[in-house]
């Protein structure tokens, strides 16, 4: 038991289960699961869905914290993935009525994982060689990366007619929406490449001590290098997503403010923002707290203006939950009223 | 002669941590106007016992009185406001505030409403000021203290720990950064406390600082009390048979005269012509052969660290051929370093050593999986294996090789360190100050390590201030001076003449 509630995930686990058993009790429709056309439906899968890309970027996002870093900048390369994506298809309808694609559709995913790679790249290059603090190598990026997507774009919300393109963000496979599977297979292989390389124990070292782990001869450069591109292509696949989802790249919306859910997510998982600690796990879990949490305000009919301040105060009471501080507060107030409740009798 | 008055007296302290009972029963007393050592090796209970004096632990069992009167300290700041003031081995100044600033924080005189209220900086100043002169240190108070040299820093901390009118102070380790010259200041100023009536508990691992400066001392052992012994009816045999539990058997001498020989003749394993960096190394040519220990001696800021990080690529050389087996090598980083088969034991254990969250294993395999890369990965069994086996060697405590390296005592965790360069078999292994911190037994085993290493076909580079400590184990003696080579002795050189060597400017 005690093993048990010592656990890292257990906080974050158990707020997530709090919120979904709230959500069921307002909506009791909430756990219905439905087979339909072969295609699983229900507000779990739902929240599932719409988490993917949630997901993805934090993922990214841990492993950038976990090496001391910070990565502001996701949402505007989300933004960037959409519009190169939706450029390169292109396409319109041809004689018959067909819609084509300018270009692959493989070409154009890969322009576009090419082009956010890239950003993730530049976001690294100007932490490890300048020398710049994390949070201002990124913002130049956060800033200049948004009017980039929209000089692409031309200022306008294009449209992509090409249906196959929206499997990304509608499909379903097995019975399971395609984004979810994209989230799951990617959490698979970096928990894969961490714990079959020693890339986990480099990461770790690298947050915990920089010099100590440069001392030891670990390529902390390199490494850094790589965790920054790898965010970078994260937030990629997420704009992929995202656009394939609403079939269109909105340069001025995709991915906005969606730095601030992925760094949240990362520290409601139990990742410390000082670097060393991190758990994958914790920031999957962290995502799906953010989402059912916004799932559940739309749900309730909570007006859309006072949506931003029930999503602030319930995050809130979350992080509340998980601090040890304040759970060592309660138990000592419980405590001292026992005792006081003794001494009255 | 000194007043006999008990100022502190703390009774069978007990406390334990998970997997380590660190006091069981310990007790110490303090008089007013005494220097009191308190003496063990390290993992005795010398750091429990002031955590728990000073208020961040609160003991399992035992009592503490405070002139006559039973205290329980709760937090460092409620220990202060007691009269039990501490000053730890690393200066506590806040570099970016000045001098008056650091003394008085906290406890900012302030100017009266009517005259717009806020902090009255002249009498922080003036106050500060005062106080320094009382205690007979000359500093200007309006300095930023990061920028005062680390043995007027300690000063001023001891300065700010009496200045709320401790009638107890603690110093853990105060004089481990310090040269000569420092010391002696420092020992000034608390002998002037001293004669004021304060209690003194001093903290050292150094024998004869503690015959310098103490009246008494208390010597504990696996975290009990062994005795209480005055100075001068102790000598520093029986002190180290007392803190060890047995005799010490004195250093083996290294059979140099045979060994010798035979070293010159074989081609160094590692050399560097013309090494130099601007402003911290004058150019200079270094050789280090295998089975050979190469002593590095010289004074506080003569260049020792700064070669032995060259050396290791860790800062860039502005000149300098670095040769491996005799062929010009690329030694550009650390990881390049890594590579040839060079290992470094820094001397910031701290900062440059241990990734404090990490476990003892991971902290023991970090070195050996950088050199193989991402890919070929150890796995858990194997780096528990080794992690066991360098532990069991070096005779590392811990509950377990899980345990965070953060929770090991200081020597503990350089003996660590140490077993993550020789997980990567090192054919040249450079320690800088592996001995600092360190209690006498754990020295001694450290030193036969050295030699043993030494024994098996290493080259090592051995950097320690202790110049005992080079003349005993080195096969040749390497001095410098100003940042430069000074000159070279042969092993078993006797210590005045690597003193002279040293000190050989200063007499022209």
């Amino acid at each position: 038991m005690k093993r048990f509630l010592g656990h890292a995930l257990f906080w974050p686990a158990m707020a997530l289960a709090l919120l979904l058993v709230a959500s069921a009790l307002f909506n009791p429709s909430f756990v219905t699961l439905t087979w339909r056309d072969g295609h699983l439906y229900g507000s779990v899968i739902d929240i599932l869905n719409r988490a993917a890309p949630l997901i993805v970027v934090s993922l990214g996002m841990t492993l950038v914290i976990a090496v001391r870093g910070l990565d502001i900048s996701v949402g505007a390369v989300v933004a960037i993935s959409a519009a190169v994506v939706a450029l390169m298809i292109g396409g319109g309808f041809s004689a018959t009525g067909e819609v084509h694609s300018d270009n692959p559709l493989w070409l154009a995913l890969a322009a576009a994982l090419g082009v956010a790679a890239a950003c993730g790249l530049w976001n690294g290059l100007l932490v490890v060689k300048a020398g710049m603090q994390p949070i201002v190598a990124t913002l130049i990026l956060m800033v200049a990366g948004r009017g980039i997507a929209q000089l692409l774009t031309g200022g306008q919300i294009i449209t992509v007619y090409y249906p196959p393109f929206f499997t990304l963000g509608n499909g379903f496979l097995l019975g399971l929406p395609v984004a979810l599977w994209i989230a799951g297979l990617l959490w698979a292989a970096l928990h894969l490449v961490l714990s079959r390389t020693a890339l986990g124990l480099f990461v770790r070292s690298i947050g915990g001590n920089p010099e100590a782990a440069r001392v030891a001869g670990v390529r902390s450069s390199a490494i850094t290098l790589c965790v920054y591109t790898f965010c970078g292509l994260a937030a990629g696949v997420a704009g992929l997503i995202v656009s394939s989802n609403v079939k269109s790249a909105d340069a001025n919306n995709a991915g906005q403010l969606l730095e601030l859910d992925a760094i949240l997510a990362v520290t409601l998982g139990g990742t410390a923002l000082t670097g060393g600690r991190f758990t994958l796990a914790g920031t999957v879990i962290g995502a799906l707290i953010i989402q059912t949490l916004t799932s559940m305000i739309y749900s309730l009919g909570v007006p859309p203006e006072v949506n931003l301040v029930v999503k602030a105060a319930l995050v809130f009471a979350v992080m509340l939950l998980q601090s040890a501080e304040f759970r060592g507060l309660v138990a000592r107030m419980v405590r001292a009223d026992k005792s006081l409740d003794g001494t009255r009798r | 002669m000194n007043d006999p008055a008990i100022v502190l007296r703390a009774r069978d302290i007990s406390r334990a941590f998970p997997g380590v009972q660190a006091l069981s029963g310990a007790g110490l007393t303090l008089r007013a106007g005494e220097v009191h050592a308190l003496m063990g090796q390290n993992g005795a209970g010398k750091s429990t016992l002031i955590k728990v004096l000073t208020g961040v632990y609160a003991p399992d069992a035992g009592s503490i009185e405070l002139l006559g009167r039973p205290v329980a300290p709760e937090s460092p700041i409620h220990a202060q406001q007691l009269g039990i003031s501490a000053v730890h081995q690393e200066s506590h100044l806040l570099p970016n505030l000045s001098v008056a600033e650091n003394i008085c924080a906290g406890r900012y005189p302030r100017r009266a409403w009517t005259r717009g209220g806020g902090i009255d900086w002249r009498e922080t100043e003036r106050r500060a000021a005062e106080l320094l002169a009382s205690l007979g240190i000359r500093l200007d108070v309006t300095q930023l203290a990061g920028g005062l040299p680390a043995a007027l820093q300690q000063l001023a901390t001891v300065a700010r720990a009496v200045a709320t009118d401790a009638r107890v102070l603690i110093l853990d380790e105060p004089t481990s950064s310090l040269d000569a010259d420092e010391v002696q200041a420092l020992f000034a100023l608390i002998r002037r406390l001293r004669d004021k009536g304060v209690a003194i508990l001093f903290v050292t691992h150094f024998l004869d600082q503690v015959y310098e400066i103490c009246d008494r001392m208390t010597v504990l052992r696996n975290g009990r009390f062994i005795g209480e012994y005055a100075c001068a009816s102790l000598d520093s045999h029986g002190l180290v048979a007392a803190m060890v539990g047995r005799e010490v058997a004195a250093t083996p001498a290294v059979e140099h005269v045979a060994q010798e020989r035979e070293q010159a003749a074989r081609p160094p394993v590692l050399a560097a012509r013309n090494l130099s960096r601007r402003g911290q190394l004058k150019p200079l040519d270094i050789e280090l052969k295998p089975g050979e220990v190469l002593g590095l001696a010289g004074l506080l800021g003569s260049g020792r660290t700064e070669l032995a990080r060259l050396l290791f690529a860790l800062d860039a050389r502005d000149t300098g051929d670095i040769s491996v087996d005799g062929q010009p090598a690329k030694l550009d980083n650390p990881a390049d370093a890594l590579r040839l088969g060079l290992g470094f034991c820094p001397e910031d254990r701290k900062h440059s050593g241990i990734v404090a969250d990490l476990s003892v294993r991971e902290n023991i395999a970090l070195a050996l999986q950088a050199r193989m890369g991402l890919r070929k990965f150890l796995g858990l069994a194997e780096q528990r294996q080794i992690a066991e086996k360098l532990v069991a060697a070096l005779g590392v405590k811990t509950a377990s090789i899980e345990t965070p390296i953060g929770q090991l005592s200081g020597g503990n965790q350089q003996k660590a360190i140490i077993a993550r360069w020789l997980a990567t078999h090192p054919r040249v292994l450079i320690l800088d100050e592996p001995t600092r911190g360190i209690d006498v037994a754990a020295k001694q085993e450290l030193m036969n390590e050295i030699l043993e290493l030494a024994r098996g076909g290493t080259a090592v580079l051995f950097i320690s201030a202790e110049i005992d400590e080079v003349v005993r184990v080195a096969d040749r003696i390497m001095v410098l001076r100003d940042r430069a080579k000074a000159g070279e002795l042969p092993g078993g050189a006797n210590e005045d003449a690597v003193y002279s060597l040293i000190a050989a400017s200063q007499k022209a």
